[in-house]
Parts: structure tokens; sequence; C-alpha cells
């Protein structure tokens, strides 16, 4: 079974968002990663692109498949997780924490209650959501 | 699952070893049980095993069998003693690829050929229909499973399972009969991973038992995804990717098993042709500095000119960085040469390496 936190926010495209003042990090869910397999190739925006909710931001490559990466918030990309890049196992290992991709400036924090809660996102996941 | 998938001898012990499933030319076959790199890493360190039990096994017999071989296919089946066997290639009029197989000679007329799941009924169909009255065409592949148990300790795993010592003195494309887990077995030193071992064929109902006494001796279970990955990092062809029916053994760099002068064969004439003009394209190996993964059909570019396709791609395990095979234009071909792969948005720089040093060294 796939770990879902309590206290992260999820997309139906299988991003996490974790919330710390007016910064949010960004990364994939347990879920995707396993869905994914192992991932070998990560490509992250700059630091400083503007970003849309829902906006490409990036891809992941796994040895079976390549995936699209979309923001789940609006903001400026403050930093990425570009340690990982050619360590890209840390995602499949551990998504929450060492496996964040990006964080973003949000610029409108009231598109969080867009999002799902770890409860929903669950039943979404459960339900073979893509 | 669709349950019009074919399943294997082996595809409860998939199941219940929790690995996920794919169709894969119409069969429900195991891509990964723990993940691909693992499985992948394991085979080239140690011992990993496969069910390739989907693969086709045919047994041509009978008076006229080494003649019908013999017309059919590339190689040449009379260079092989009994107990050997062969890569070939079943080959059409134009002188295309119908399939690559591996051809077991059993008796003077009497053979086992070993060909790709997604052909079978194509390739039973064309070797039904040029068989002649006397040779019997037995499709003995639901009766029998196929495990491939491959890596540096598959040899003597397998020695010592069997309590076979002598499988050890087989040579590669050697085989030898003999039991395994109490039943009928052949062990052929052979596979598609560029490791040394064996590729074992026992009855059907045997073949959880064997499955389960390489498990227990340490043997790795590998699915297709493991199996894709080394056979790309060890430079073998796959039909679907590298070869079919519309590719030249010259342009694949398949003339080595090619035998232009044992006399006539299908599509003989076609491909010396195309060897005496030279081919317009060749398959080459492709190394990447990085981890982008260049796919199949993506677009080989020198500067702005496209100069051929990539018809596999992996992250290599081995190696940690992409590596591909694709067909690049003739002038294209050398060794050294730098080409660029585009990757959707991107360009990836790549570098024409033999498709044997794929691998490295």
């Amino acid at each position: 079974m796939a770990n879902v936190p309590s206290d992260l926010k999820y997309s139906k495209t299988h991003e996490w968002v974790r919330v710390e003042g007016d910064v949010a990090t960004v990364g994939i869910t347990d879920h995707a990663q396993a869905e994914l397999g192992d991932i070998v190739y990560l490509d992250l925006p700059e630091v400083g692109r503007m970003l849309s909710a829902d906006d490409q931001f990036g891809e992941v490559e796994s040895v079976k498949a390549v995936s699209e990466l979309f923001s789940p918030v609006s903001g400026e990309v403050i930093e990425t997780n570009m340690d990982i890049t050619q360590t890209t196992e840390v995602v499949n290992e551990d998504p929450y924490g060492k496996g964040w991709l990006i964080k973003v400036r949000l610029s409108n924090t009231g598109e969080l209650a867009n999002l799902l809660d770890a409860a929903d996102y669950e039943k979404f996941a459960d339900e073979g959501g893509h | 699952m669709d349950t019009a998938l074919k399943q294997t001898p082996l595809y409860n012990a998939h199941v219940a070893a929790k690995a996920r499933i794919v169709d894969f030319a119409g069969w429900a076959m195991p891509v990964l049980y723990t993940g691909i790199l693992e499985e992948s890493r394991a085979v080239r360190s140690a011992i990993g095993i496969f069910d390739i039990s989907h693969m086709g096994r045919v047994r041509v017999s009978g008076s006229g069998a080494t003649a019908l071989l013999q017309s059919l296919t590339s190689n040449d089946v009379t260079a092989l003693q009994s107990s050997q066997a062969q890569y070939s290639l079943l080959t059409n009029p134009q002188g295309g690829i119908i399939d690559d197989i591996i051809v077991y000679r059993e008796a003077e007329e009497a053979y086992l050929v070993v060909i790709n799941a997604s052909n079978t009924d194509k390739d039973l169909d064309w070797i039904r229909a040029h068989t002649p009255a006397g040779v019997a065409i037995d499709n003995r592949t639901a009766a029998t499973a196929m495990i491939a148990v491959q890596g540096p300790n598959a040899p003597q795993t397998v020695a010592e399972l069997a309590q076979n010592p002598a499988l050890l003195a087989l040579n590669r494309f050697q085989y030898a009969t003999g039991t395994f887990s109490g039943a009928s077995a052949t062990f052929c030193r052979t596979g598609y991973t560029g490791e040394d071992g064996f590729e074992v064929i026992v009855p059907a109902e045997a073949a959880e038992a064997v499955w389960n006494a390489l498990l227990a001796a340490g043997a790795v279970p590998c699915g297709l995804g493991a199996r894709d990955a080394l056979r790309i990092e060890a430079g073998y062809p796959l039909y679907g990717h590298e070869i079919d029916d519309t590719t030249s053994p010259v342009e694949a760099g398949l003339m080595w098993v090619v035998k232009l002068d044992k006399g006539e064969f299908t599509g003989r004439d076609a491909i010396r042709a195309v060897k005496e003009r030279g081919p317009k394209r060749r398959l080459v190996g492709l190394t990447l500095q990085e981890r982008i993964v260049p796919r199949q059909g993506y677009t080989i570019f020198d500067k702005n000119t496209e100069i051929g396709v990539v018809t596999s791609g992996v992250f290599s395990p081995t190696r940690n960085h992409s590596i591909a095979m694709g067909y690049v234009a003739t002038p294209y071909a050398a060794t050294g040469t730098q080409v660029e792969i585009g990757i959707r948005d991107k360009r990836a720089l790549a570098t024409v390496v033999p498709k044997k040093s794929l691998l490295g060294g």
C-alpha cells in the first residue's frame, strides 16, 4: 500500500505539496514512484522560472516510461533538488523527503484549497486515478 | 488482466511472487518482480532466472528435415553436430528477416527450433507452408517450459542442482540432456544477456519445481524488463526493434549467421545483392553521457540532418548512463562518430560504438 502522509496536499497528477510559510515544496508521490519503477532521469526547471498551477515543470523518466511533471501551485521556482539528478533512485527510496523536486514561492495560496487532502488522494490513487 | 492472455506454466508462481504482469505478444508475462535495475544487476553480478516459456519451441523431424531447414534458414545446419545449437535467421524471398531463431540439432534429421513468441504463429505458418511430406512439425511450446539461468554463478548453480558436473564442460551453443528436479531436461549453454548460463527446457508440469529449486539456491527472479535491458547492453537484436521482415541481415550486422556459400536458401540472392552494393544504413551501438533514455523511433541527427532512427534504448543498469541501438546512414556508422538524438524537445549527444561494446570494455 502506498504511503500517503496526512500533512501534505496532493494533485491528481500525483505530485505532493508541503507548505511552510509562503514556500511550497513539490515532489512525486509514493504511488507515482511505484508505478514508474526505477527512476533514472529527472528534468527540473531553472530557478527563477514562473509557474502557473498545472504548468508542466519537468519530466521524470523511469526504465519503463517517461512522465511529465505538473506544478500543483503557482509561483516562482526558488530552488531545485539538483543533488539527486545523478542519484535519481532517491526519488524511489524517499519520495517525500530527500527525493523532493522543487520549491516554489507561492503567488496564490488560495489555490491550495483546490488540492486533494491525503484521504481523498489515497482514494483517488487506489481507484487507479490517472 | 485480460483473461484471454496465454499463461506459461510459471504464471501462478509469478503472481504469487507479486510480479507486475503485462501483456507481451499475447502472453501474461512478468515485466518485473522488485525492480528492473536490481534484477539486471543480479544477473551481471551473480545469478538471475527468467521465464521464457512464451518463446515458441517447434520440433522439426523426419526425412527431409535437414534440407527443409537448410532452405528456410540463413545459417548452415549441416555444420551442426548433434547436441549443438546455432543462432540463425528465417529469411524471406526479399532478403528480410522473418524471425531470428535458435536451431538445436537433436539427430541427423531431428531439430528443435526456438522462435520469438511474437512470431510463433507467423513462423509456424511459414514453415508448414514449405514442409514436404515426411517432415513432421510439432509445436512443443505448451507441453514444455523454458527457463533462462544467467549470470556468473549460473553454470555452477545449475550443475549442482542438476547433479550434473558434465554440464560445466559444455561450450557455448552446446547442449546436453539430463534431469532437473526429477524431470527430463535439456540444458543449452545459451542466453540473451551477455552472461554465461543455460537455457533449460523441461516438461511444463516440472516447471514450478525447477523454478523453486533455482530460487532456493539464491537465483533472483527477473522479468522481461531486465531481459530487455540486459540484451541491449549485450548488443543483441530483438525482432520488432532491430530486425523485422523489411530489414536486411547486411544492415543489421548479422552476416555472421548468413552463409551465402552454403547453397540455395530463401532470400539468398536478395541478401547477396545488398551485400555487393553495400547497405544504405547500418545498425550501430550508441552511448550517451547522460541518463535521459532514447527510445524506439526517436530520430538520430547530424546537426539538423536526419540520419537515422533509434531501435532500442535503455538506462544501462551496469554503466549508469543511457545506451541505445539504432540505424544510421552508412557514412555515419564509423565508431567514434558523434551524433545527436532527438528526445522530445531536447537533443542528447551520443557516440557511435560497436554493438558489442555497449556494455563497456
